[in-house]
């Protein structure tokens, strides 16, 4: 079943375009990723599903709901994680969770019941008289998910949920959005790392400049655009022409980035002999399994975070 | 693209207005000795040093004379600072307002919670002054019981003239041109230190303008109990006003926000 459908959205900010006509759909209890560089609109993709941005042309709905007439429906049954954290500084850590279920009217018993076992799910019950400018990166994140937790969604939206986190905070982060999923939270987050898409993602789709480049599961668009494995040669002064053309059937495609040609073998192991075979000599070569990111510099022609 | 001037509110604004106060809990002390200690100064220096020098106004010590209008000026600036720089710093710098937009909290409820707070500031640091001048023996009628009410009034008109301000140019630094070209001259020309009955008669026709101007007329009509019809039409005015520039100050932070 679709919870969010989107049909030839289009957003606008004075003229320019930063989603342009794409059309989507998210499945419940699924784990849907968006991904793309900075700028690629996925911000303003998700803004639209809860009605911080109005849509300017298209349709966005949400469990059912149109984002432009029943935003207060919508927003009532989802949790949204913003790219920059918005806690209320000058409240203790409880307290923050309190009056963010205040703007649900959940009754404050119900409220703290709710609060208090989200801070222990989220590992900060030893927190919860601490003030939040005190917090560390993590447990703010922690905190702000927390929150976007307190009125049971049966959607939550995370936009570039571990920005900025070192590695093991954004560790438990994922364990936790893993446990939400299990529970059976729709999840939709949007990440420029394709780690964090290949780790939680069921389906996602690749966006940049407002498009949507492709759509699937993170094997499938894997599969898809380069196969299994990819072959980095360092070429060094062999040139890269010849090369192509030597071995033009054994590959499904290739990609020049800098010094170095990534080539799509059809056979990773047959082509990493034959290469060595030759008389050339290169600065290196590595075969390894294909990433999403091999997916995105095939398909943009440039790395996720340039 | 619909009515600007359609306002999504519902009873949830009063969340939004708990918030700031549950906030506002946890500093008030501080915040509310230093904003009562700049008025006392004014009363000081300007009722007990600079008034021996000056004569009788309509009958009236200096001190007698300014310090009723001191309640009104007061409450200006304490709903004119919420509303530029308090409002300023939730929505720029801690992103309250995205919070609040999250759940099912209208952007129209958060400003108009705004406006209730900036209100709520003028009636509480006017109603401090109040009783300060109470206790000094400046108070002469008990009409000043009615005092809080127009300081209700007031604060709507200033917090969203200052909303306007924000709409329009939303920058922290244009405050300091908010206060020195809008709020300071409204404090030095609505009669809080001296009667406008002295000025040309352009001067007295520019102050009816002045918001102020009517919110001094009824501090010092009702704490001297000179009460009568131009008190009502003063508190129409301020009504009218504030009721036509809320929903402006709402409209433009909506267009501000809400991108």
């Amino acid at each position: 079943m679709e919870v969010i459908t989107a049909r030839n959205l289009v957003k606008e900010y004075h003229g320019l375009r930063a989603v342009n006509d794409i059309s989507f759909s998210v499945h419940r209890q699924e784990c849907f990723g968006i991904l793309g560089p900075n700028g690629a609109g996925k911000t303003s993709t998700v803004r639209m599903m809860f009605g911080f941005s109005p849509i300017t042309a298209g349709a966005l709905h949400v469990l059912g709901w149109d984002v432009t007439l029943d935003a207060r429906e919508i927003k009532a049954r989802l949790g949204i994680v913003p790219q920059e954290n918005n806690l209320d500084l000058d409240l203790k850590v409880l307290q923050n969770l309190l009056v963010y279920a205040s703007f649900f009217n959940i009754p404050e018993p119900q409220a703290r019941e709710r609060a208090l076992e989200l801070l222990d799910f989220f590992g900060l019950s030893d927190k919860h008289d601490a003030k939040v400018d005190h917090l560390s990166g993590g447990m703010k994140r922690r905190l702000t998910i927390a929150r976007a937790l307190i009125n049971n969604p049966e959607i939550i939206i995370l936009d570039e949920p571990t920005t900025g986190l070192d590695p093991q905070a954004r560790h438990t982060v994922w364990q936790r959005l893993r446990q939400l999923r299990s529970r059976g939270v729709t999840i939709i987050l949007t990440t420029h790392y394709l780690e964090e898409a290949a780790q939680l993602c069921d389906r996602l789709i690749i966006m940049d400049h407002g498009d949507i480049l492709d759509e699937g599961t993170p094997g499938l668009l894997v599969e898809r655009h380069v196969g299994a494995e990819v072959l980095e040669v360092g070429q060094g002064a062999v040139a890269a022409d010849n090369l192509l053309k030597q071995f033009q059937n054994q590959i499904r495609g290739h990609l020049v980035v800098g010094d170095n040609l990534v080539l799509y073998p059809l056979n990773g192991r047959e082509l990493l002999s034959r290469l060595q075979d030759l008389p050339q000599q290169f600065d290196h070569y590595l075969l390894r399994p294909s990433t999403l990111e091999d997916v995105f510099l095939k398909l943009t022609g440039r790395g996720l975070t340039e | 693209m619909s009515n600007p001037l359609r306002m999504d509110i519902s009873p949830r604004v009063v969340k939004v207005f708990r918030r700031h106060l549950t906030v506002y809990r946890r500093n008030w002390k501080v915040s509310l000795s230093f904003n009562f200690f700049e008025p006392l100064l004014y009363l000081a220096a300007l009722g007990y040093g600079l008034g021996v020098y000056v004569q009788a106004i309509e009958g009236l010590t200096f001190i007698q004379f300014i310090a009723p209008a001191l309640i009104a000026s007061s409450a200006m600036f304490s709903s004119a600072y919420e509303c530029t720089y308090g409002t300023f710093i939730r929505m720029e710098f801690q992103k309250t307002f995205q919070a609040m937009v999250a759940t099912p909290v209208s952007m129209d409820e958060v400003s108009l919670g705004e406006i209730l707070w900036g209100s709520f500031k003028s009636f509480l640091y006017g109603s401090v002054i109040l009783f300060v001048i109470l206790v000094l023996g400046l108070v002469a009628s008990p009409w000043a019981l009615l005092v809080p009410v127009v300081l209700l009034v007031s604060g709507l008109l200033f917090a969203s003239l200052s909303m306007i301000w924000i709409g329009l140019v939303p920058n922290i630094d244009s405050f300091n041109y908010y206060f020195s070209l809008v709020i300071t001259p409204l404090f030095l020309f609505s009669g809080v230190f001296f009667p406008l009955s002295g000025l040309p008669a352009i001067a007295q026709t520019l102050a009816w303008a002045s918001p102020l101007y009517h919110v001094v007329n009824l501090t010092r009509g009702l704490v001297l109990g000179n009460v009568g019809m131009h008190l009502v039409w003063d508190f129409v005015w301020l009504v009218v006003v504030a009721a036509v520039l809320i929903p402006i100050a709402i409209h433009l932070m909506r267009r501000l926000v809400i991108r």
